[in-house]
């Protein structure tokens, strides 16, 4: 199954290569990792989606608490949660067929189109993965220039939180 | 405070091992520790052990660590040294040995640079170390030595490297230990929950055909004590792993003998066939449960470690209890007093009967009559001539098994061997740092001309420093298991296992400065183990001749189920 796992760490330098190299030597998953300092400076939060049955993801838990650098974890998918990813997508915007239409999809998936060039646009979605998945499925591949994906972040729902 | 002073580096870090009551460094130097071995040159509080390779001063203090308790220390320079080092952190690494590794390295303003003798070795170590540092400021040096001995000495402990830029150990500041660490990341549990070791005690105590299942983490965690009263109380049997043995006394009738690979028939029956198992500061590794599908398939299982993901990773536990072995154990044999219960002992006389069955096939049994050196007979009289009672480092392979069979440890940290990595080279230096911890105790290597000969440089070492270690050298002309592999799974196609051109031992250990012998025949094995013994100061270097062909039975191959050993000769079991 897929898990969605947040992590506190410090913010220290060769923090994020101690989580990924745990990944690859251990030979788990990793569908997405973002990372970023909070607003308390030392520390940085992570949200890292894997997947796996569920001795390996109990696994993957553990052995991530155990690296001296993790602070604190919890797994998202164990309650109600948000998680959201960022698009940018550079597609061509020369004719006005492809002017109309992407703007026409971007305004339905409640995106922004960002830069306007003479040939392209740049287009800005936020939202789950499965949206972000249907908006680039409407286009037309042959217009799509390039695609920038975030990566997830999540937060739990409520009063559930990742705190010190 | 007497103790704030402006100082070096260099000299803040030599004062925190001080503080760290750090009796001996094994290191080497080299052009990006200098400044550090220059503030070595002017104290006289610690010894430096100059060994002769870097690994042997990993395996040396590894060797100091694992009989000891306390961490072991090491000094070695930038790039190839600390390349060097690599395995025998991996190896501290695998078997959870407390360690503080102390790495020079090119100055700051050159990292990155592919300066000379520069590489990444916090990259290199991170996946074998328990943790890492490097120094980026020498106001920070104390307190990361503070964090390296805490980190590397609690919890499941283990090798922790610090790596400092050369010009971190010239810059000054105040120095000022710091007494206590608290680190937001790093709580390592220490009693186990209460309410789960209540659980656990009624399933011990229901149990109609238990097995006590123990390993390292008895021994690191100093439990031993707690573990004999513990299963006296209960009366059950208890087996080993390879890395628990000396925590229960192998000449006591409860102990079972090892179980695993080469463990004894009793004892791996026993696990397959127990209804409860008690597992006690053990992995579950695939040396001891080989094939996983068949491993203990009647039993609940409790187990009690002290590390959270050692818990239900390879196996399924039904009773996890995280804490350290000794409080656990003192409280679980306060409930089981307290509870007023006692073990069905119609079943576990029943229980003991079958073990006894099991037992009377006399698996380690081998030919007495040989003409020829059987390695077993050697240690077995290397264990009378010693009363049990030295402390054993092994190399890895056939004699390592042969050792762990043959020489009852009835204590602790007495059996000093590379389990988890199976590492060469690491017995001759292992038993450097053992015996300079206890040089009033008899230290002996066992060995194989293949092993020795991958740290063999150690003897100038042993030399400079006096250390009368006994080498016991089971010389089979073969690298042995890999021999009994290829005769076992190869037809007998023996690829590159022949140690072809070996020096004279003998010779050598004499160019070394050292005793020299050579033992052919089985009726000289006591006679000259005595002789050698009582050359009380001087390192003898024993040439076991021994039979070329003996394989190491039991033995549970690979894709088998613990139940499913070869015994000697031939002998299928199930
Ligand atoms: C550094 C290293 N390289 C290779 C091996 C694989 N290996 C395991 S046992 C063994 C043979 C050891 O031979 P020897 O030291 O003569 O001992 P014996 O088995 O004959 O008792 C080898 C090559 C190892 N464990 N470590």
């Amino acid at each position: 199954m897929r898990h969605t796992i947040s992590i506190l760490m410090e913010n220290e330098a060769g923090a994020l290569s101690r989580v990924s190299g745990l990944f690859s030597a251990r030979g788990y998953n990793i569908e997405s990792l973002t990372v970023a300092a909070t607003e308390d400076p030392s520390l940085s939060r992570m949200t890292l989606v894997t997947s796996g049955p569920e001795m390996v993801i109990e696994q993957i838990t553990k052995q991530l608490n155990k690296l001296v650098d993790v602070v604190r974890l919890i797994d998202l998918t164990e309650g109600l949660h948000i998680e959201r990813e960022l698009l940018l997508l550079k597609i061509k915007a020369a004719t006005s067929t492809q002017r109309e239409e992407t703007k026409r999809l971007t305004d339905i998936f409640g995106g922004r189109i960002l830069d306007v060039a003479d040939s392209n646009y740049v287009v800005e979605l936020t939202g789950k993965g499965e949206k972000i998945d249907a908006y680039l499925k409407a286009l037309e591949p042959s217009w799509i220039v390039e695609v920038v994906r975030s990566g997830v972040s999540g937060i739990g729902r409520g009063n559930k939180s990742l705190q010190l | 405070m007497a103790n704030k002073e402006v100082l070096t580096g260099a000299e803040i870090l030599i004062r925190c091992l001080e503080a760290e009551n750090t009796e001996f460094i094994f290191g080497y130097p080299g052009g990006s520790v200098l400044h550090i071995y220059d503030a070595l040159f002017k104290q006289n509080k610690i010894q430096h052990i100059l060994v002769r390779h870097e690994q042997a001063a990993l395996h040396a203090a590894d060797g100091y660590a694992r009989s000891t308790g306390k961490a072991g220390v090491v000094f070695v320079t930038s790039g190839p040294g600390a390349t060097n080092a690599v395995t025998g952190i991996a190896t501290a690494y695998l078997d959870s040995i407390p360690m503080v590794v102390i790495s020079g390295q090119v100055p700051t303003s050159l990292i990155g640079n592919d300066a000379f003798q520069e590489v990444d070795t916090i990259g290199i170590t991170r996946p074998c170390v328990k943790h890492n540092f490097l120094v980026n400021d020498v106001k920070e040096l104390a307190s990361t030595i503070k964090k390296a001995f805490h980190i590397a000495t609690t919890g499941r402990p283990g090798p922790v490297l610090v790596d400092i830029p050369k010009d971190i150990t010239a810059h000054t500041t105040m120095f000022e230990y710091p007494h206590t660490i608290d680190m937001r990341s790093y709580k390592p549990v220490v009693s186990g929950h209460p309410g789960q070791i209540r659980k656990a005690a009624d399933l011990i105590l229901s149990a109609k055909r238990p097995v006590i299942y123990t390993g390292g983490g008895v021994v690191l965690g100093n439990a031993s004590e707690e573990l004999v009263e513990f299963t006296r109380l209960v009366g059950y049997p208890i087996t080993q792993t390879l890395m628990g043995l000396g925590s229960y006394p192998a000449t006591d009738a409860q102990f079972i003998g090892m179980l695993g690979m080469h463990g004894t028939y009793e004892a791996n029956m026993a696990m397959h066939e127990c209804d409860v198992l008690i597992a006690i500061g053990a992995r579950f590794d695939d040396r001891v449960t080989g094939e996983l599908e068949k491993f203990c398939p009647y039993a609940q299982i409790v187990h009690i470690d002290i590390d959270p993901s050692s818990i239900s990773k390879n196996v399924k536990v039904d009773i996890p209890i995280v804490g350290a072995v000794d409080s656990v154990l003192q409280e679980m044999t306060k409930t089981i007093r307290e509870s007023g219960q006692q073990p069905d002992s119609d079943a576990l006389a029943n229980w003991w009967a079958k073990i006894d069955a099991w037992r009377s096939n006399n698996c380690l049994k081998y030919d007495r009559d040989s003409v020829l050196i059987k390695p077993q007979f050697v240690i077995e009289k290397l264990w009378e001539v010693t009363k049990g009672d030295a402390y054993i480092t092994s190399d890895v392979g056939q004699h390592q098994m042969f050792a762990a069979q043959f020489y009852k440890f009835d204590k602790p940290r007495r059996w000093i061997n590379s389990g988890g990595l199976g590492t060469m080279g690491f017995g001759l230096p292992a038993a450097i740092g053992t015996k300079l911890a206890f040089p009033n105790e008899e230290v002996a290597c066992i060995t194989g001309e293949a092993s020795i000969q991958m740290c063999i440089q150690e003897l100038s070492t042993c030399k400079q420093f006096d250390l009368p270690i006994k080498v016991i050298n089971l010389n089979n002309r073969y690298m042995g298991m890999v021999r009994q592999w290829q005769e076992m799974f190869y037809d007998s196609r023996y690829s590159h296992s022949y140690m072809d051109a070996l020096p004279d031992f003998m010779k050598l250990a004499e160019s070394y400065g050292h005793v020299g012998m050579q033992i052919e025949k089985p009726e000289d094995v006591e006679g000259a183990l005595r002789e050698a013994m009582a050359m009380k100061d001087r390192l003898v270097f024993m040439d076991f001749l021994t039979d070329q062909t003996e394989n190491v039975y039991p033995m549970v191959a690979a894709g088998k189920g613990q139940h499913e050993m070869v015994l000697a000769p031939e002998k299928e079991t199930a």
